[in-house]
């Protein structure tokens, strides 16, 4: 059987995510809670957990996942992570063993800065460096597979259903500003744990249901930029997708969105001339990064989240409203099963984001 | 007359039981293959004459008249085929280069034919398009490296000119003198009604036709017949034709007999002079030399036009292709060895050249490779005879296709091959007026939107069938074809999978 990535595996999926405006806290089990009353959406081949705001203790260093086959794979990589990095902090992710969990590869977490002097010997800027060693990492030391990397956030995944998962790396005892969960059903029995969701870069993750007709268009663009498409996933595609719009091509959220579920020309004919204009030029000018077919995707970026639907919404999604929160989740269910009170619940159009920042963050439109 | 040892390749059959002699089959002929003989009181034929272009069949009143291919046979060798023998004596008998029309007619291999394409089941919607918006529209010019704003953080438009296409289809260049007043006449009219371009090809632009300059591509080629400011900035944009598929390493060739004096005018040649154009631009023997040209022609247009390099498909397409993309062209029009032609010597269109699916494949996947894709457009075509080839194209690469024999035959052409002689019955491949004025440019013109606009329907089905609702998702979505019967290597080179994989 091949693994993900030698092979192109589509899936149905649930996603829920949660955030608090304000900030404050939101204990990690109540993703669990929302994700588990979805249990049919996914077939227990795979679940995972984003959680932003769960390192206060290190807000500034980088949070390593990774997952190794073996102790030579991680002897390897922290040989790499030596020479690139300043690790501050190293352990074994702390987990509670299950009979639902199997086939567990070593699980790992470090916590570094970036060596001075070999940031800037690589001319790159940080954000760069770190994600070129992520992805040099991923594809060239056999066995270790960085799944989480971004600041003050981080990436829980593994085989099994969501909620098992959920208790496996017992998020309860983690508690952050905003959340999101993923579910996975596909169609066939990959069985790697780096094929699960979410998907992230740096501080990007992403959570996705769909199957995107344009992938093999998006995926031929986007590696002419410097990503790889190593996993063969919807999920990895869109995600540097989104990371080259936002972070290499300094775009907007908004603007992004309306790159990769664009407005339909005969919608943009109705427009006022100067937003006819901007969605014309954004079409024209990354024609190819257009994705097709069905999808609702949860991004999470430091300070925010953003829901989306493919243009003909062909994905279900729902948003709902609570005082400071925002929750946002395949099916109403996930949402009413952790705040049955909602001052207001709807349905975002096709191609419509719903970005929601802390209130901290209102004013910064680009998030780079 | 001496002997020539060729014999009639077509049989002209007339059911004399419904022959009425109303001689119009005798009229209808330019090649006289058919007249009236009062001592036998009945119509009578030459077959040598007879280039089975259907004339006289389509209008025969009493459908008396059909045309066969000769059984009429040489003892049979596999290695001496009745073609390189008569090909032989024909040689024997003029001395001269064997001339052809249209494209390459060989058995070589179709890939088209041998790739097939995905629908949804399932796992993902397909999308109906008789209830969904479904998208064609294609702009085909330069991506921007990156993005500008102006001080209140609005993106500035820093777009290189571009074409907009309403369905990824264009007419490719055909030239006034090659094809008649009519045949452009419709050409240009269907191009403008579908929001499509057409290409004047090398002959230069009839002043009747700079009004339909908003759907005009202008072409500049070796010989530079009609080229001038006003030529130009006629066009929405200009095409340097550095080779044709059906001849590539040689220039057009028109033969005298067809430069009348309207062509002659507007060619700016003298009147029943071949049109031969050279070789090469002499003023492009490399690379270095084309970027010159390429920005002269922007200078000459204010930077206001997309500048196309079209080149045959020829071994080395996708290292000339990255070329041309770094030379500042907007857009890379391939011609495969498929693609048609007025006039070319029998010996290069049937040997020169590569099959486009190969070449569209390479380039496509050159210019990925070295990350420059974006900064240019890709044109095809020779050729694309259906909307499944022009589908199979997008997703192998191409943004747009050129299509002309198949705008001939929507014309009213039945591809016998004869335009070099300049007596086509149906008034497209010639200059004699009393053969021109039987394309009625306003049926001409219906006739290529009807086309047209079929094909964007048939697109946006098969689209829908995948579940892609726009054109750009299918652009480059090699996942979207397997290939049938081919070997490693072609599936290789077409960057595809065969199917069942």
């Amino acid at each position: 059987m091949k693994r993900e990535g030698e092979i192109r595996i589509p899936s149905g999926c649930a996603i829920s995510g949660v955030i608090s405006k304000s900030g404050k806290s939101i204990n990690g089990r109540e993703m669990i809670t929302s994700i588990s009353t979805m249990h049919d959406r996914s077939n227990g081949l795979g679940g995972g957990f984003a959680g932003y705001g769960i390192y206060p203790q290190y807000p500034d260093l980088y949070a390593f996942h990774v997952f190794y086959d073996s102790n030579k794979s991680r002897e390897e990589c922290e040989r790499f992570l030596d020479r690139h990095f300043d690790i501050i902090n190293l352990s074994k992710i702390p987990v509670r063993k299950s009979d639902k969990i199997i086939a567990e590869p070593l699980i790992w977490r470090y916590f570094v800065e970036p060596l001075k002097t070999k940031l800037k010997d690589s001319k790159l800027d940080e954000k760069e460096f770190v994600s070129k060693c992520v992805i040099n990492i991923n594809s060239n030391i056999e066995g270790a597979y960085v799944f989480s990397c971004g600041k003050n956030m981080g990436i829980f995944k593994a085989l099994g259903y969501p909620e098992d998962v959920g208790e496996y790396f017992r998020l309860d005892e983690y508690e952050g500003y905003a959340w999101t969960a993923h579910g996975r059903y596909p169609t066939n029995t990959p069985g790697w744990w780096g094929g699960a969701h979410p998907f992230g870069m740096l501080d990007y993750s992403i959570v996705h249901n769909g199957e995107i007709s344009s992938y093999d268009s998006n995926r031929r663009n986007i590696e002419m930029y410097g990503y790889k498409c190593t996993l063969q996933t919807d999920t990895e595609v869109i995600t540097y997708i989104i990371d080259f719009l936002l972070r290499k091509k300094g775009l907007s959220l908004e603007e992004a969105a309306k790159v990769i579920a664009a407005p339909f020309w005969s919608t943009i004919d109705h427009m006022d001339e100067e937003e006819a204009a901007q969605a014309r030029y954004l079409r024209a000018a990354f024609s190819n990064l257009l994705i097709t077919g069905p999808f609702s995707i949860i991004l999470g970026f430091e300070g925010g989240l953003m829901a989306l639907n493919d243009r003909l919404k062909l994905r279900s999604m729902v948003i709902g409203e609570k005082d400071d929160r925002v929750y946002m989740a395949s099916e109403e269910c996930a949402i009413r099963v952790i705040e049955p009170e909602l001052d207001r619940i709807w349905s975002p159009n096709g191609g419509q984001p719903v970005i929601v920042t802390l209130d901290s963050c209102k004013d910064k439109i680009f998030i780079k | 007359m001496a002997v020539n040892y060729l014999y009639p390749e077509y049989e002209i059959v007339r059911d004399t039981n419904k022959c009425i002699a109303c001689r119009v089959c005798e009229r209808q002929c330019a090649n006289e293959a058919h007249w009236f003989d009062p001592e036998q009181d009945k119509m009578v034929c030459d077959n040598a004459k007879c280039v089975c272009c259907h004339r006289c069949v389509s209008l025969c009143p009493t459908k008396a008249l059909k045309i066969v291919k000769s059984d009429h046979t040489f003892r049979e060798n596999a290695n001496w085929t009745a073609k390189n023998i008569k090909e032989v004596y024909r040689q024997a008998g003029s001395g001269g280069v064997l001339l052809s029309s249209m494209g390459n007619p060989e058995p070589y291999p179709v890939y088209w034919d041998k790739i097939l394409l995905n629908a949804s089941q399932v796992t993902n919607p397909s999308i109906d398009p008789l209830r969904e918006p479904m998208e064609t529209v294609t702009y085909l010019g330069k991506k921007p490296t990156k993005i500008e704003r102006d001080k209140n953080g609005k993106i500035i438009n820093n777009l290189a000119p571009q074409l907009k296409l309403s369905t990824p289809v264009m007419f490719s260049a055909m030239s006034y003198g090659s094809i008649s007043y009519n045949a452009h006449e419709s050409l240009a009219r269907a191009a403008e009604e579908l929001g499509i371009y057409y290409n004047t090809g090398e002959g230069g632009l009839h002043e009747d036709f700079y009004k339909y300059g908003a759907n005009t591509i202008v072409q500049v080629a070796s010989g530079r017949f009609g080229v001038s400011k006003d030529y130009l900035n006629a066009g929405a944009a200009i095409e340097i034709k550095i080779g044709q598929g059906a001849k590539p390493g040689i220039g057009g060739h028109l033969p005298g007999i067809k430069v009348s004096e309207d062509i002659s005018k507007t060619r700016m040649i003298p009147l029943g002079t071949d049109a031969i154009s050279p070789a090469p631009h002499h003023d492009i023997y490399s690379i270095e030399d084309l970027r010159q040209l390429v920005y002269s022609l922007k200078e000459a247009s204010d930077y206001k036009k997309p500048v196309i390099v079209k080149i045959a498909a020829v071994h080395n397409v996708a290292a000339i292709a990255s070329g041309i993309a770094r030379s500042g062209a907007d857009i890379i029009a391939i011609d495969g060895y498929r693609g048609g032609t007025g006039a070319a010597p029998t010996r290069i269109r049937d040997n020169v050249g590569i099959p486009i699916e190969l070449a569209l494949a390479s380039v496509d996947s050159r210019l990925r490779e070295e990350g420059i894709r974006d900064s240019v457009a890709v044109v095809v075509g020779g050729s694309i005879r259906s909307s499944a080839d022009l589908v199979k194209a997008i997703a192998l690469g191409a943004d747009a296709c050129y299509i002309a024999t198949a705008a001939c035959l929507a014309m009213g052409c039945h591809l016998c091959r004869s335009c070099q002689a300049g007596r086509c019955n149906w008034g497209i491949a010639t200059q004699r007026p009393e053969l021109v004025k039987r394309l009625n440019p306003d049926v001409g013109y219906k006739r290529l939107v009807n086309l047209v606009r079929a094909w964007d329907h048939e697109i946006k089905e098969i689209m829908g069938g995948m579940g892609i609702n726009s054109i750009e998702s299918l652009r480059g979505n090699r996942l979207m074809l397997r290939g049938i019967g081919l070997s490693e290597k072609e599936l290789a080179i077409l960057g595809i999978k065969h199917a069942g994989e």
